[in-house]
């Protein structure tokens, strides 16, 4: 079976967040996921569209197929060109926040995606992360 | 006053002195906060003694949802209304802990019935 192509979210406001969610959810239903991993995943999604979204002053996400560490795996690649995270590790610890949320989104992203990486730089941000389909 | 459309996803029931919120859809943070300013309101008008919130047809509650029904909870408390949120599916309950979202200043019942049984509990004390 081919894989699906990947798929673009453009994420301008907090309305396309459900978009994103919506999207990762139809692909892993259509990989045969269970559920459990479905909603960890799609949950993951939701924090990082957020982020995007309020501090990434908007962006795009790309699902897609990929294979790597020979098993195959659905990704998710966030880009914004926002101003950055100034410090990642404090930023992913929980109880961290510069808006008026508890802060527990990118460390909980993290814990709910199987792989997870984050790069920023003051031109902008991108998190890539994935969820094991095999 | 108009609803046009200011209910789509979750509409809100009276039962009793109860009222129940149904999230049937996956609501996104303006219908979230709408919801909240729909409650608040409706509790004070009808003078609810209890608000249950059905989220059984959620399968992404996310740090934002979870927030947003905590302050719902503590809005309705202010406003003397107890609220129980029923229907949290595993896989929602066991993504939620791993969140560091709690809820644990929410009341939980696994069902409508359960639910109707707590809030009458509390009105006879």
């Amino acid at each position: 079976m081919p894989p699906a192509p990947a798929k673009r979210i453009r994420l301008a406001s907090t309305s396309d967040i459900v978009n994103a969610r919506r999207a990762a959810q139809a692909m892993l239903e259509a990989a045969g996921m269970r559920q459990i991993r479905i909603t960890r995943f799609s949950t993951a999604i939701s924090e990082i569209a957020r982020n995007t979204v309020t501090h990434g002053g908007g962006g795009m996400m790309e699902l897609a197929h990929e294979a790597f560490d020979g098993r195959r795996w659905l990704t998710a690649t966030f880009t914004d060109s926002g101003a950055g995270i100034a410090d990642i590790e404090q930023a992913m610890s929980d109880g961290f926040s510069t808006a008026k949320s508890l802060g527990l989104g990118l460390g909980g992203a993290k814990r709910l995606a199987d792989a997870f990486e984050i790069e920023s730089t003051p031109q902008g941000t991108t998190v890539k992360l994935a969820c094991r389909l095999t | 006053m108009s609803r046009h459309g200011a209910d789509r996803g979750a509409p809100i029931l009276a039962l009793g002195r109860n009222l129940v919120v149904s999230i049937r859809d996956d609501l996104d943070d303006q219908a979230i906060v709408e919801l909240q300013d729909r409650l608040t309101e409706e509790i004070s008008r009808r003078r609810a003694e209890g608000v249950i919130i059905d989220v059984s047809r959620l399968d992404v509650v996310d740090t934002f949802a979870g927030r947003m029904i905590g302050a719902l909870a503590k809005m309705s408390r202010i406003l003397d209304a107890r609220t129980v949120v029923v229907g949290v599916r595993p896989a929602v309950a066991m993504t939620l802990v791993e969140l560091g979202m709690t809820l644990g200043e929410v009341e939980t019942a696994l069902n409508l019935d359960r639910a109707l049984e707590i809030l009458a509990g509390s009105k006879s004390r």
